[in-house]
């Protein structure tokens, strides 16, 4: 198993260097992204094989190559395998969809050859055992993935997006060296295996701190989420979407690798700043995403609440786990994990119906779409299971996820301690509002998008996306639909990466009646969405078919009633604003500090009137805003040192000497 | 699960159905007597429901498939919500697949589709509707979902049939989180349901509807299993409260057919109480502006998140 998953990496990376070459020609580019679907989902394949089949996947393979203390080691354990599972199923059905989509790029040799290379960086992260290669993998992804946010490098705003980028990477590998530092020890011990020998009682709230930094930089957690919108959003939609929907779920790899698996017993309190930045992280992101009117940042903002919400299923299982209650901690860690899955699923969707809609009007602004719905029916339908998914309603399988977190919170009043007892209600409520807002969210993006009337020429110009395109997300709405009734079988396959992670695994669902799920006991809490899904068809069936003998047939297209005063311009419809308008006054007032002003003109003067909102990014305000200006000031300060004589920078050198001598000579 | 069982439980479901326009229908009697008009008969919104569907439905050039299919969707997440809370009996079959929860949730489904529904044609009215809709879900949702914790958490489960077994059992008293959790709920219903002081039911082209303005563009049979699903709303958060809070006389699954007599007589009961509650307190009120909503919800969510809280320190919970 493992010798077949690295050899899939070294694939992937051929597939790299092939690129080069092949982005010349369209037919190459749809060739390099045919053959990265076809790796992927046999990677996929293998993993879900390692996953399920128990014990089979645990050897590792070991490569003679590596720092000089040790050598590479790269294996698949169920934690890895589960993770492997979704990030190479999610990224078959993208590749799948830029064969389509990616024969539109302006620059195919600007994506091509760092597409493979990104998705290798994120499986060898996945099937590194030790230090050294997961560190390589992470910035292998990084770079790959910055030099794609690079791709349309003519905009401004996409090279500001990759400079940022860069830096919060850039921090959070430090921070994950530093991590695995402290982790190996004196004795510098750097495969996992090792690293779990030693005993690291001590360094752990360090680790805990360090990991979120590192892994949360990278998943997105506030007020570390700054770089993600900006970059998300920036690169070609088919990497968009691999960067939202599976390079986050790395990231949260990295922190339960290094939390659960490697920091050793975790004591209560690591989960009061856990769900404390989980539950603001949740909250300001749907609300940032809220304010969006660009399609893709408005998914990209969206992705931090998800983040959000998985590690707000993480810090509970850290909760439960400190206090033995393992029953407990395996539910709340199986529900963050299937919500990494679910996102990963929708947020792929998501992103390339957003892709398919630029590809088709050019525009990523919803007020410059509309009325898409009938131009792009597939489309629509596919963006539709979606936004239906990620807003947590049944039948489909985001609120699955949602029901387990909600189960694992109503059995955290067992808990001990009264500072847990008294977050976890909290927590509870800020998921309950964000997870509201979030259907708010999506109301607008799909409202505003494919409903209505075309607000431009190019959104009713617009016309169906290609094939590979329509299957791949027709596949992913398939999908979310499946994960949503069927839940009972992905509990299942979680089961030996709870037994690993918090050592305990739920009981066993599958062989549960209409496929329902019972997380607890049967008395507490169940269940089945198939069973809900086949009533709401059997309802909506059986009053079709009674409204149609019953009813008149008659229909009769019309104009619009609008109340009697029906407008024919497209603009007085309700826009991606106006939609929000409502949302922001009542929480963007102390959110965003948004201020609406009206500037109406003197009467009798025939001016236009105007509406003035300013909002303000508080998180960028307060926390970034003063560090580039710190930054940029010390920069102009210490520019003065390129402009020295010779003397000068002989005396400098010689005065660095002896300070540092100085420090030498003190420390002993 | 018995064959009885499920029979009990198909029965409620088409009593549900059944029953909703009726309730209605008492409920705009009730509020024309306390205004002291005659009103029309309490079988009127039956008579309303069956003229629209023998009308031609009148459609919007514009609108698209799912324009035409959101009534029927939307009515079939209702009435399945419906039919999960018990009725006359508790017990059932369907509460072993679906939880309180579930009931949140799909009523949340109801609403992203309206919504939906709201925006397809692309009128401002439509537009206005779904955004103030949607405002008012992001608070109400949470705040019921507090109250549904409560529930459970005192109960020790998020079924209904456990919750309602668990306040007709000795360990339920008068309690502070359950009366803060009570009225949480209340005011979730009021808001959620269309019903003054947040939206009127009674009123078209008032620049403060909500939900007549989303339905707007509807008209014939689509109208018509709207306003029925509008109906099954309001009975299943009545029936809701009142299985709750007033468990007393609910049948319980396998009793006899008096005990199921018995217990369809004390929910009709409480339904008409209930009711009467809901319009005595519609008329004693006046329309709240748009923005004083948000307010008003927002104290539903405070007092359910304090009834939890309060659950989670005082420990007294299983």
């Amino acid at each position: 198993m493992s010798q077949l998953a690295a050899s899939g990496v070294g694939l992937l990376l051929a597939l790299s260097v092939l690129g080069i070459f092949a982005a010349r020609r369209a037919l190459g580019t749809r060739l390099v992204y045919a053959a990265c679907a076809a790796v992927c989902a046999a990677l996929a394949g293998v993993a879900l094989l390692g996953l399920l089949a128990p014990g089979a996947g645990l050897e590792s393979v070991e490569i003679p190559v590596g720092l000089p203390l040790g050598r590479t080691v790269l294996g698949l354990d169920p934690l890895s395998a589960a993770f492997a599972v979704i990030v190479n199923l999610a990224a078959a059905i993208v590749s799948g969809y830029a064969i389509g989509y990616g024969a539109h790029a302006r620059e195919p040799l600007r994506v091509v050859p760092f597409y493979p290379a990104f998705i290798a960086g994120m499986n060898l992260v996945l099937l590194a055992q030790d230090a050294f290669s997961f560190l390589v993998g992470w910035e292998l992804m990084s770079l790959a993935s910055w030099a794609l946010v690079l791709s349309e490098h003519r905009a401004a705003e996409n090279r500001h997006a990759a400079l940022v980028y860069l830096i919060m990477a850039s921090g959070g590998a430090l921070t994950l060296l530093l991590a695995f530092g402290l982790l190996a020890g004196p004795h510098g011990g750097y495969s996992f295996e090792a690293i779990r020998r030693v005993s690291s009682a001590g360094v752990g709230p360090i680790v805990l701190l360090l990991a979120l930094l590192g892994a949360g930089s990278k998943a997105g957690l506030v007020p570390l989420h700054a770089w993600l919108p900006l970059a998300h959003p920036a690169a070609p939609s088919h990497v968009s979407a691999l960067m939202s929907a599976v390079m986050t779920k790395v990231a949260v790899y990295g922190f339960v690798r290094l939390v659960f698996d490697l920091a050793g017993p975790p004591a209560w309190w690591w989960s009061v700043p856990v769900l404390l930045i989980a539950a603001v992280t949740a909250l300001l992101g749907v609300l940032y995403a809220l304010m969006e009117h660009d399609l893709k940042r408005l998914l990209a903002y969206h992705t931090v609440e998800n983040i959000g919400i998985i590690f707000i299923g993480l810090g509970l299982a850290l909760a439960f786990e400190a206090s033995g209650m393992r029953a407990a901690a395996a539910l709340a860690f199986a529900a963050a994990i299937f919500h990494v899955f679910n996102h990963s699923l929708f947020k792929s969707l998501l992103f390339m119906g957003s892709g398919a809609v630029l590809n088709a009007t050019g525009e990523r602004d919803m007020e410059h779409l509309g009325g898409l719905i009938k131009a792009m029916p597939v489309t629509a339908v596919a963006f539709l299971a979606g936004c239906i998914a990620i807003s947590a309603l049944p039948p489909f399988n985001g609120f699955v996820s949602e029901w387990l977190t909600f189960q694992a919170i109503l059995l955290s009043p067992q808990l001990p301690q009264w500072v847990a007892r008294l977050l976890v209600p909290a927590v509870g409520a800020t998921l309950a509002c964000s997870a509201a807002l979030a259907a708010a969210c999506f109301v607008k993006a799909f409202g505003m998008s494919f409903l209505g009337r075309p607000r431009t020429k190019a959104a009713s110009a617009a016309a169906e996306t290609d094939r590979f395109s329509q299957i791949a997300m027709l596949l992913l709405a398939l999908l979310c639909l499946l994960a949503g009734i069927l839940p009972g079988f992905v509990l299942d396959s979680l089961g030996a990466v709870t037994q690993l992670a918090v050592g305990e695994r739920l009981a066993p669902q599958s062989a549960q009646a209409w496929m329902r799920i019972v997380p607890v006991d049967i008395h507490r809490s169940a269940y089945s969405g198939l069973f809900v899904f086949v009533m709401i068809l059997l309802a909506a069936a059986a009053t079709a078919f009674v409204v149609r003998r019953v009813a008149s047939h008659a229909l009769r297209r019309s104009p619009a009633w609008d109340c009697g005063f029906p407008d024919a311009s497209p603009a007085t419809q309700y826009t991606a604003g106006s939609f929000a308008q409502p949302i922001r006054r009542v929480f963007g007032s102390v959110v965003f500090r948004a201020r609406e002003a009206v500037a109406m003109p003197k009467p009798g003067d025939t001016a236009v009137a105007r509406l003035q909102v300013e909002l303000h990014d508080t998180v960028w305000d307060a926390l970034y805003a003063p560090i580039i200006r710190l930054v940029a000031a010390t920069a102009e300060r210490l520019n003065r040192m390129q402009f020295l004589t010779i003397r000068n920078y002989l005396t400098l050198v010689f005065a660095a000497l002896v300070a540092l001598l100085i420090i030498v000579g003190t420390w002993r | 699960m018995s064959y009885s069982d499920w029979l009990i439980q198909l029965a409620q479901t088409a009593l549900v159905l059944g029953t909703a326009p009726l309730l209605s229908g008492v409920t705009r009697k009730i509020r024309a007597r306390l205004l002291r008009r005659q009103g029309a008969s309490v079988l009127q919104p039956y008579r309303d429901l069956l003229k629209l569907i023998r009308k031609e439905a009148v459609v919007a050039g514009n609108a698209s498939w799912l324009f035409r299919a959101a009534p029927y969707l939307i009515f079939a997440t209702t009435w399945v919500a419906a039919a999960l809370v018990p009725t006359f009996a508790s017990g059932l079959p369907l509460g072993a697949v679906a939880d309180i929860i579930v009931i949140v949730a799909l009523l949340g489904t109801a609403r992203f589709l309206l919504a939906l529904a709201g925006l397809d044609v692309g009128t401002s009215f439509g537009g206005l509707g779904s955004s103030r809709e949607m405002l008012f879900a992001s608070l109400a949702e949470p705040a019921m979902l507090m109250a549904v914790f409560t529930l459970s958490l005192f109960a020790g489960s998020t079924q209904l049939s456990s919750i309602s077994a668990y306040m007709l059992g000795p360990g339920a008293g008068v309690n502070i989180s359950l009366a803060l959790a009570l009225v949480a709920l209340i005011i979730v219903s009021i808001g959620e349901n269309a019903r003054i002081p947040v939206d009127n039911p009674a009123t078209h082209l008032e620049l403060t509807m909500i939900h007549e303005a989303m339905i707007l563009e509807y008209s014939g049979r689509h109208l018509a299993v709207l306003e029925a699903a509008a109906a099954v709303k309001l009975l299943l958060y009545l029936s809701l409260i009142a299985c709750v809070f007033t468990p007393w006389g609910t049948a319980v699954a396998g009793a006899g057919a008096l005990a199921y007599a018995a217990g369809l007589l004390a929910w009709a009961v409480k339904l008409a109480l209930l009711a009467f509650l809901l319009v005595l307190f519609e008329t004693a009120i006046a329309k709240m502006r748009v923005f004083r909503v948000p307010e008003f919800l927002g104290i539903a969510l405070m007092l359910g998140l304090l009834g939890t809280i309060l659950l989670f320190v005082s420990k007294v919970s299983r």
